[in-house]
């Protein structure tokens, strides 16, 4: 039963990504052209609510469900793996116009062809795990 | 001018998006979906030969659960709550892409230039999805998230390695859409 409201989570938001087109890949390549205000009204809103949000729950002290104080890890520090990992992302998004959420839900959508982009996933996963200690950090 | 049925306005779609976050870190958790490929890749046993795979992939099942929550709403998204109206694009955008030979959207999320029946007969098109992909996976483990972990849960929580790797997504997004597309279609 515990698993139930991260399911629901999971269903709201593959379908308010779905409803939005932040999963369509015209969407990305208009927004990687600056056509069309759609996605970063989309991304400035969520980081906008959010940032809202966790102020908030600093601010409050809040806790969680299970009454923890709620903490947010801070990522660590470094440069070069953010700059160049991010890059290959933004190549590969550019490319196939799915980051990692839209590629589940494409295929839920019914976009088999997406099985493959996730396949590719998989294997970039896994390459990286494999080259890890070889990469600059 | 907006319907349910339709495409949902950016302002909606964010709030919600950055509610979804917010539950996240409720319930204990982090919004991040590129960690299901590495969960993924270790329930499949990858840890026996590498050790970034060596953790207990069953902590983390609750995000294999949102994952299939996502794929379900897809369906229902498209199965039941939409009117075929699909994206309404700036018609600068579907020119450029016909030069392209990419087929505008007529209701459809994707291009059939991409994953159509026909395309997906053609290895150069299989050869994209894949590499696509590798450069997804890749590229969001190396930078320890993707849009969800980084432009949308660093950025609300004020992290600097964040908007580094943000500048990164674009640097790579801004070079395949305007130099590499035109060279690969």
């Amino acid at each position: 039963m515990k698993f139930i409201k991260f399911l629901l989570v999971g269903v709201v938001f593959g379908i308010v990504l779905t409803k939005s087109e932040a999963v369509s890949w015209y969407r990305i390549y208009e927004m990687f052209h600056f056509q069309s205000f759609h996605m970063f009204g989309i991304i400035m809103t969520a980081i906008g609510v959010g940032a809202i949000g966790i102020q908030l729950m600093k601010k409050t002290k809040a806790k969680d469900i299970t009454g923890q104080p709620i903490v947010i890890p801070d990522k660590a520090k470094g440069f070069k793996n953010y700059i160049i990992g991010g890059t290959l992302f933004g190549l590969g998004w550019g490319l196939v116009g799915t980051c990692p959420g839209p590629m589940y839900i494409l295929v839920g959508a019914g976009y088999w062809a997406i099985g493959i982009v996730l396949l590719g996933a998989l294997v970039g996963t896994y390459l990286y795990g494999v080259l890890k200690d070889k990469l600059p950090h | 001018m907006y319907s349910f049925y339709g495409t949902w306005p950016w302002y909606i779609s964010g709030l919600l998006i950055g509610i979804i976050m917010l539950s996240l870190i409720y319930f204990g958790k982090t919004f991040g979906m590129s960690s299901n490929l590495r969960t993924m890749c270790s329930a499949f046993g990858a840890g026996k030969k590498v050790e970034f795979f060596r953790f207990d992939w069953k902590t983390q099942r609750w995000n294999l659960v949102v994952v299939l929550g996502a794929m379900l709403g897809g369906y229902i998204a498209t199965t039941y709550l939409s009117d075929g109206s699909g994206v309404q694009l700036n018609p600068q955008t579907i020119t450029e892409l016909k030069q392209m030979d990419i087929d505008a959207p007529k209701g459809k999320l994707l291009p059939d230039a991409l994953v159509g029946a026909e395309a997906l007969k053609s290895p150069k098109i299989l050869a994209i999805l894949l590499m696509g992909g590798v450069l997804v996976g890749f590229g969001t483990r190396y930078a320890g998230g993707c849009t969800s972990g980084h432009a949308i849960t660093g950025l609300s929580n004020l992290q600097l390695p964040s908007l580094i790797a943000v500048i990164g997504f674009f640097i790579g997004g801004l070079i395949m859409s305007w130099l590499l597309l035109p060279l690969i279609f």
